[in-house]
Parts: C-alpha cells; structure tokens; sequence
C-alpha cells in the first residue's frame, strides 16, 4: 500500500501517529515523517490514521 | 432490515463505515438537507475564503466498504415519529426504518435583535462559504460579530486578504470561554498586532440599514459599519425534527457511552456536535462538545452499537475515553488543544513564553484537565496519554 502526505497541506499535529505510531512519527523538531510503502496488513490502521487527520493530508491508494 | 441515518457530515459518515465495518449488511440511507457528500469544514474559514471553494476538495475519503450506503441529498428530514418508525422529509417523501442514526448537527445561532435580516453572513456550510467568499472578494472592510474560533478565523483570514477587520463580542476577550483570559488575551495581543480591532464586553443592539444590513449598533451606543458583516455567535442542535417523541431536546440528544439514544426503546444512537453525553476522564455531567475530533469517535462507536443492537444484543455502555482535541489555525499560529481546558480554575504556563510558542497547562483543583499551546506540537505529545489515564 504507498501512502502519502501532502506537505502543503500538513499542520504536523500529529494525530495520524496516534492511530499508526509503526507507519506516522514526529521528529525531534516536530515534523512529520512517515513511511510512504506500507505493508497491506496495516491497512486498517493506515486508513483510521486518514480519517482522523484534521488537515485531510494523508492519501492512500 | 434498514437504518437511516440523518444528517450528511463527519459523524453520518464516521457511523455508516463502523456499521457497515461491524457486519451490519442491510440497507443504509444518509438522508441529509446539504446537497454536498460529507466534507470536512474546517478550512471553510481558511483556505476556502482564500483560495475559493470546491466541494471536490474537500469532500472526505470515503472507504470502499461504504459503496452500498444510499445518499439522500438535497432533502432534510421534517419529522419523525419513533411509534411507526417512520421520517417524513420535507419534500414529503416518507422513509421507514429500523435503526437511527442521529447526526443532524448544530446551525449557527443567530442574533434576535432588531433590524434588517439580510446581509448578515454566518460560517456552517461549503455553500455560506462560497456566499461569504464573494461578499469578501469585493469588500473593503468586514464586521465579525463573535469572538469564538470561527470568529476569530473568519478575522485572521480576512486580515490575509488585506480587508479592514473589525471584531465585536460580549465576551471580555476572544476565545476566552475555552481558552481563559491569559491565552485569550495575548491572542487578542496578536490579533491586534496584525491590525485586528477589538470591541469586547458589548452586547448589539441593533443592525443598521434599509433592506440589507450595513452596520450594527452596540450596547454602548456607539455605531460600526462594514461592507460584509458575519454573525459568529455560536450554535444551536438540529433537533426540531425530533419533537414529539418524548425526548429531551433542551440541549442536543443525550446518549449513554455507547452513543445509545436515552429514552428510545428501539435501536438507535446519536453522534457528533448534536451528541450529550458524560465524558468520564473528567467528570459524570453529560456534555454537547463541538470539536472536530469527536464525530469520528462518536461515529466508530455508534455503528457498532447499532450493527449489535440490531442484531439483537445491545452492547453494554463502556467508558467515554475519547479526549476532545481541537486545532485552529490563525495567520502562521497553531493552536492545538487536548481535554477541557474550559473547565479549569487555574492555568499554568509550562513550556515557552506567552509571546511565542508556548504550553500552558489547566487545573480543576490538582487535576489536569485540559492543555493548549501553540505553535508546540511536539511539546503536547505527551499530555494526550496524561489526560486518558483516570485517576
């Protein structure tokens, strides 16, 4: 599964690490950064990691 | 077997995709008066002013296992009557269930004041935000009565387009009822810097003009005309289409943990701004909270309960243990907020300083009960996991 995030539109709030802290994560200074190939059994996890974004950033195929 | 599910937001279809999710396969109809699929609101007051509206953009993902849902656009319900299970819509058109979703939301309250009605905007819907928009586009000026979140966004973004900004409220300071006076006043601090004007602490009297509101006057008597005037007061609960059945309606719908309706014998839940209920990490007082976090866990709960209740087991209640979050965004500031800052009677600032980016902490008594900083995600990553563990 690629996810990917549209930076333009990213407030690095952070929530997506809450619902796939494997696939989502902060770094050090507060941006995100994420795994853009993910494996098809974390699709669930990904797809609530979407739901709950308040920007609407995150795309998955 | 069928549910319908009233209103078309985040929250119809937060519980259409859990419903559907927990093995419920019978029909679903979202039955909802906009004639946009669900779509996410909060840039209504930012990019949408800014850049233009587009449905498309920002409609939600919607997940595949919802292809079967019925949409029913364009067309609110009028009533209900719980004993025959049946809605009428206002096109007369009559619809039979046997689940309910209830997830009509909130409108925004409106000023009872004398004066013309027209020419007053407010901020709810993808369609108020095109009209508002198009007034902005060619005005010089505009008046924003309220000093909430949307108020305050609404300023912000019209700043952004370079119109002269003026803000009116009955509050002492902007955001002051959620945030507390000393995040509230150097947001007001910041606002002004960017050439925001403040009228606080005055109620309005009346809007001036002939047909179309020009200005208003205010409690101190003093007039203020603008060429676009937003009314940002606030919001009342959909629920008139309710009346009838017993229900108490005096402030949304009030639902147990599992989102079950209270009172209704037959299965069905309530989700999202319209949604009361007792948030049990902070106290047992039922509560309508209106952030933008809260219909997707009120959804994914709720369409669990239903697809059970409707299969005969209606699940047992078990704690709210979601954390109310909400985001605002106002000219290059962040605002971030987790739990119920407005419950504290003190505050402390725990990361930063006032003027720039910073967390401040809230106490009810010794118990934290809310943060909000800005500009600091990273720092507030820890105070979500702090606030869900009960004491």
């Amino acid at each position: 599964m690629k996810v990917s995030v549209d930076m333009s539109k990213c407030q690095h709030y952070g929530q997506c690490c809450y619902e796939a802290e494997d696939v989502f994560r902060l770094d050090d200074d507060g941006k995100l950064i994420y795994l853009a190939e993910v494996d098809e059994s974390r699709r669930e996890a990904v797809e609530s990691a979407v739901d709950v974004c308040p920007m609407q950033a995150i795309s998955i195929d | 077997m069928s549910v319908a599910i009233v209103g078309g937001g985040l929250g119809a279809l937060r519980t259409a995709e859990s419903l559907v999710a927990a093995g419920y396969a019978g029909e679903v109809t979202v039955i909802s008066d906009e004639n946009h699929l669900p779509y996410n609101r909060p840039p209504l007051s930012k990019e949408a002013l800014k850049e233009g509206v587009s449905a498309e953009k920002l409609e939600f993902r919607r997940r595949a296992a919802t292809d079967g849902v019925a949409w029913m656009l364009g067309d609110g319900v009028r009533s209900a009557s719980f004993a025959d299970r049946i809605l009428t819509l206002d096109s007369g058109r009559e619809l039979a269930f046997d689940g309910l979703a209830i997830a009509t939301g909130i409108r925004p309250r409106r000023l009872n004041v004398p004066g013309p009605i027209s020419g007053r905007h407010t901020l709810r819907t993808i369609d108020d935000a095109k009209m508002l928009r198009e007034a902005m586009t060619v005005a010089k000026s505009v008046l924003i009565i309220g000093a909430g979140f949307i108020g305050c966004e609404v300023a912000a973004t019209a700043r952004q387009l370079g119109l002269s900004v003026t803000v009116v409220a009955i509050d002492q300071a902007p955001m002051v009822r959620p945030l507390g006076f000393q995040l509230a006043n150097e947001l007001q601090r910041r606002h002004e810097s960017k050439g925001v004007k403040f009228h606080l602490g005055v109620g309005i009297n009346a809007f001036l003009g002939e047909e179309s509101a020009k200005g208003i006057q205010l409690s101190d008597g003093t007039e203020h005309y603008a060429d676009v005037i937003v009314e940002a007061i606030g919001s009342i609960p959909n629920v008139d289409w309710l009346e009838g059945n017993g229900l108490d309606l005096s402030d949304g719908v009030i639902v147990d943990s599992s989102m079950a309706v209270v009172g209704i014998t037959f299965p069905a839940v309530a989700v999202g701004d319209i949604a009361k209920y007792p948030h049990e990490l902070f106290d047992e007082i039922p509560r309508r909270i209106e952030h933008w976090n809260l219909p997707t866990e009120t959804g994914r709960r709720a369409g669990k309960t239903l697809a059970a209740w409707l299969a005969g087991d209606k699940p047992m209640a078990e704690i709210v243990n979601f954390i109310p979050t909400f985001w605002s965004d106002q000219y290059e500031y962040n605002i971030q907020s987790f739990g119920m800052p407005g419950l504290a009677d003190t505050q402390r600032l725990s990361y930063g300083s006032l003027n720039g980016p910073c967390v401040v902490e809230y106490f009810r008594g010794d118990t934290l009960v809310g943060v909000v900083g800005i500009d600091s995600v990273p720092q507030l990553v820890p105070y979500r996991n702090l606030l869900m563990k009960r004491e």
